[in-house]
């Protein structure tokens, strides 16, 4: 095998204190697929972006045909043939397939007019889509293709830049068999073709066909390598696991009650062809734990009432109810403290005080006007029962932490009486301070009676607060966890489909 | 907000007064009775264009409502010899149902307020003019309807009734929209309709509820203009009254990315308008470049407003840093 043509040197890369990748040793040759594993959060991302030259390495040095760089651009990082293939695809859906490809880099005639031939365009386009064995022409508009074409469409538009090395992020994360299986095969072929791919991927069936070897990262470091006659399922999870686990786990003051909220054959908009069953009992933290778009975003706004189940029923307190907006939600005291904080969760430009009366405003008001010392003195009594960190309650939401953003949520569900409290990652991009009182004031809800049902991608969280989990695969729960069975390789085989028996 | 309308306030004081310095007839009683008058027909449906603003939408149809409803008005009460309490009734009854389309247009079909009400202004203009097969509707030779005329065009105390009106209505709305649980949804709505609608707020009710506001308002001022014009032309009457609507509730501090905007602003913005058209009257600059000051003077102070603004915004950024450091 010739050399590598990519290295990435004793790489780190810290984040205001956190190390998000350290010690990263890495090479890519011409002509493999590479795997390249590891849970939400352990630095593939941040690698990634270093390898694109969106971010600078705090340490280390990068290595392209020999020459040493302590950094790249972005252009840079194109120049030297890298091209990304994005979850989230770039793409503009208003053009064809050929304008796509070679948007900005449009062939021109007519001088000065800058006119774009368009002709030429499509003929060049063409022997990219041929290569790749696509199903749609050059003149086919971005907004009639399906996820899986599209993604076929950026990998064309990665050939067009005569790239060496394709990094794909999650690529087959919304397609079918099929066209995972077709994908696997274009995938086949960029190799054939010498060209080089970095494959992430939670779905580790398509490791074990695809790739040449996995790299495994953990807490930002590669923990290991499996070469071609070593990658297995139980290799992987083996190295994906073994963090040591804080012990955050505080009991609850008594054993769970009866079933407080019970879902049963519910359908999510994001997987309609799957069904979710589960309950929350009175008094508990049911963990919901799964890779990201395992559907769980989806079932938390569906139980809301943002969006409506397809099918499937609610019981709440041994009645069967309706949610069909958030208003409804509410009034049955099911409460949602939503995953997009800033979008969703708090108005960022009115005060702390509106904020934490804008869902229980009629309680603050009579005869349809608002008292403004009663919503004083309320925000007052939930900054001081939540601790938040600020002046008064009259400061803007802009001006909070985002732990402190976060306690503002939940002080507007707990001045009215919860009965279920669903927590869609509430503790992401709060800092370490504000996690534990936050898991606090989780335990001292469930404690008064509460069912909490909390969604966390962070399996330090879900093991150390839950006492139970649920663990979520595409659009179905996979297994139930008791806290006597809580493992991170308990909870990682059922996060990626497998069962634990 | 406060400290923006108290800046209008202080804009006002100083064209007034050197309006009146170069030409004293702009304190006389007749004239200050008939700026008032225009403040109190002008300023109604500004105050209805404000809250749909203020949800961040737009309802350009302003002065096509004028239009139509002030025709069919003058028709029912002469042409039909309607009771006009009834008339008036049926007039406020109509505002409802078009504001109550236009946002259920807005919200159920998800269609942009500036289209929805663009086609309302020209399909509620054509319907004025096939009406009265564009003629002009008017109260005949020795028609009088003296209560309706008192109500409408007399004055108390020197002060014209539809300026009375104007107040009775803003104190009203102020207190809807400042002190109200449906004032706070408003403004929720226009700031973050996402996270409006995450609280349990029912923000589709709320939109709706804003155009119907306007358009009832609009309603009230169609009938005012009606009495106060007496004769409508309705291929004219009214035209460009929406932009009127619109520029006194930006002057007023209203964002059209909605989620700002106070009554006392938007009323003061009327008056800062109806001003400076008497100002070129007073001052004997052409009447043509009429709409040029005006647009000139929107444009300098919204601009002056926002470099202020910023200003301000730095320099107490400046000051949180000090202490921090």
């Amino acid at each position: 095998m010739a050399g590598a043509f990519f290295r990435m040197i004793d790489i780190a890369k810290s984040y205001a204190g956190v190390q998000a990748v350290q010690g990263v040793n890495f090479s890519v040759y011409p002509g493999e697929v590479i795997g390249l594993v590891g849970e939400n959060g352990a630095g593939k991302s941040t690698l990634m972006k270093i390898i694109g030259g969106v971010i600078e390495p705090s340490s280390g040095s990068l290595e392209i045909d020999g020459v040493q760089r302590k950094s790249l651009t972005v252009r840079e990082s194109m120049g030297a043939g890298i091209a990304f293939v994005h979850q989230e695809l770039n793409l503009f859906d208003n053009l064809d397939v050929a304008s796509n490809v070679y948007i900005g880099r449009e062939p021109l005639y007519g001088g000065p007019f800058r006119l774009v031939d368009r002709k030429k365009l499509r003929a060049d386009v063409q022997p990219l889509l041929e290569r790749l064995g696509v199903d749609f022409t050059p003149e086919t508009m971005v907004s009639d293709m399906s996820i899986a074409q599209r993604q076929l469409l950026e990998i064309a538009k990665a050939l067009s830049l005569n790239s060496r090395l394709v990094i794909m992020d999650e690529p087959t994360s919304s397609l079918t068999l099929i066209e995972t299986d077709r994908l696997l095969n274009v995938v086949a072929g960029l190799k054939a073709s010498g060209v080089s791919v970095i494959f992430i991927s939670h779905r580790l069936n398509e490791l074990t066909k695809c790739a040449d070897r996995v790299v495994v990262l953990r807490d930002g470091r590669v923990v290991g390598e499996l070469g071609k006659g070593e990658i297995s399922h139980a290799a992987m999870i083996r190295l994906m696991i073994g963090r040591d686990l804080k012990a955050l786990y505080v009991p609850p003051a008594a054993r769970p009650g009866e079933a407080v909220l019970s879902v049963s054959d519910a359908r999510t908009t994001a997987y309609p062809t799957q069904t979710v069953s589960l309950s929350v009992r009175q008094g508990e933290i049911l963990g919901l734990a799964g890779l990201v778009g395992a559907g769980r975003t989806e079932l938390a706004r569906a139980l809301f009432g943002i969006d409506t189940l397809i099918a499937g029923s609610l019981i709440l307190n041994g009645k069967t109810v309706e949610v069909g907006s958030p208003r409804q939600a509410i009034a049955q005291g099911i409460f949602l403290v939503p995953e997009d904080r800033k979008r969703c969760g708090l108005l960022l430009d009115i005060s702390i005080a509106e904020n934490i009366a804008l869902p229980n405003m009629k309680a603050c008001a009579s005869t349809g006007l608002v008292n403004e010392e009663v919503v004083a003195a309320n925000a007052e009594r939930q900054k001081k029962r939540l601790h938040i960190r600020a002046a008064s309650v009259n400061q803007e939401g802009n001006s909070l932490s985002g732990g402190n953003q976060q306690k503002v949520v939940l002080a507007k569900w707990l001045a009215m009486n919860p009965r279920v409290l669903i927590c869609d990652e509430p503790t992401r991009g709060v800092d370490v301070g504000a996690k534990s009182e936050l898991y606090e004031m989780l335990r001292g809800l469930a404690d008064a009676g509460v069912a909490i049902l909390m969604i966390s991608s962070d399996m330090e969280e879900v093991i150390g607060v839950s006492d139970r989990i649920a663990v979520m695969h595409e659009g179905m729960i996979s297994g139930f966890l008791e806290r006597a069975e809580f493992s991170e390789h308990n909870v990682l085989r059922l996060a990626v489909g497998e069962s634990i028996h | 907000m406060f400290k923006k309308d108290l800046g209008l306030l202080l804009l006002i004081l100083v064209v007034g007064t050197v309006v009146a310095v170069i030409n004293p007839l702009f304190l006389s009683a007749i004239n200050l009775g008939n700026t008032a008058n225009l403040v109190g027909l002008f300023g109604i449906f500004a105050i209805g264009q404000a809250f749909v603003i203020i949800t961040g939408g737009i309802e350009l149809s302003v002065g096509s409502i004028i239009a139509l409803l002030g025709v069919l008005f003058v028709d029912l009460i002469v042409g039909h010899e309607m009771a006009w309490p009834l008339a008036l009734v049926l007039m406020l009854a109509l505002g409802v149902l078009i504001g109550l389309i236009h946002g259920l247009l807005i919200t159920r079909m998800h269609m942009q307020p500036f289209i929805v009400t663009l086609c309302g202004l020209l399909i509620y203009r054509g319907a004025a003019r096939f009406y009265t097969q564009d003629g002009t509707a008017g109260f005949g030779f020795g028609v009088s309807f003296p209560q309706l005329e008192w109500l409408a065009t007399g004055r108390s105390l020197g002060v014209p009734h539809s300026f009375i009106a104007l107040i009775i209505i803003a104190c009203l709305m102020w207190v809807v929209l400042h002190r109200s649980v449906f004032g706070r949804y408003l403004y929720a709505v226009g700031k973050n309709e996402e996270a409006a609608r995450y609280s349990g707020i029912r923000t589709n009710r709320v939109i709706i509820a804003a155009y119907i506001i306007s358009a009832v308002l609009t309603a009230i001022s169609a009938i005012f203009f009606a009495m106060y014009t007496r004769s409508i032309s309705p291929s004219s009457h009214g035209n460009f009254y929406e932009l009127y609507a619109i520029a006194a509730a930006v002057l007023g501090g209203c964002s059209l990315r909605g989620g700002e905007g106070s009554i006392v602003g938007v009323v003061l913005g009327t008056v800062l308008l109806q001003v400076l058209q008497n100002l070129v009257n007073l001052l004997g600059i052409p009447s043509s470049l009429n709409f040029a000051v005006m647009g000139s003077v929107i444009l300098i102070g919204v601009l002056a407003d926002q470099q202020f603004a910023e200003y301000r915004k730095r320099k107490s950024e400046a000051a949180g840093k000090i202490p921090a450091s």
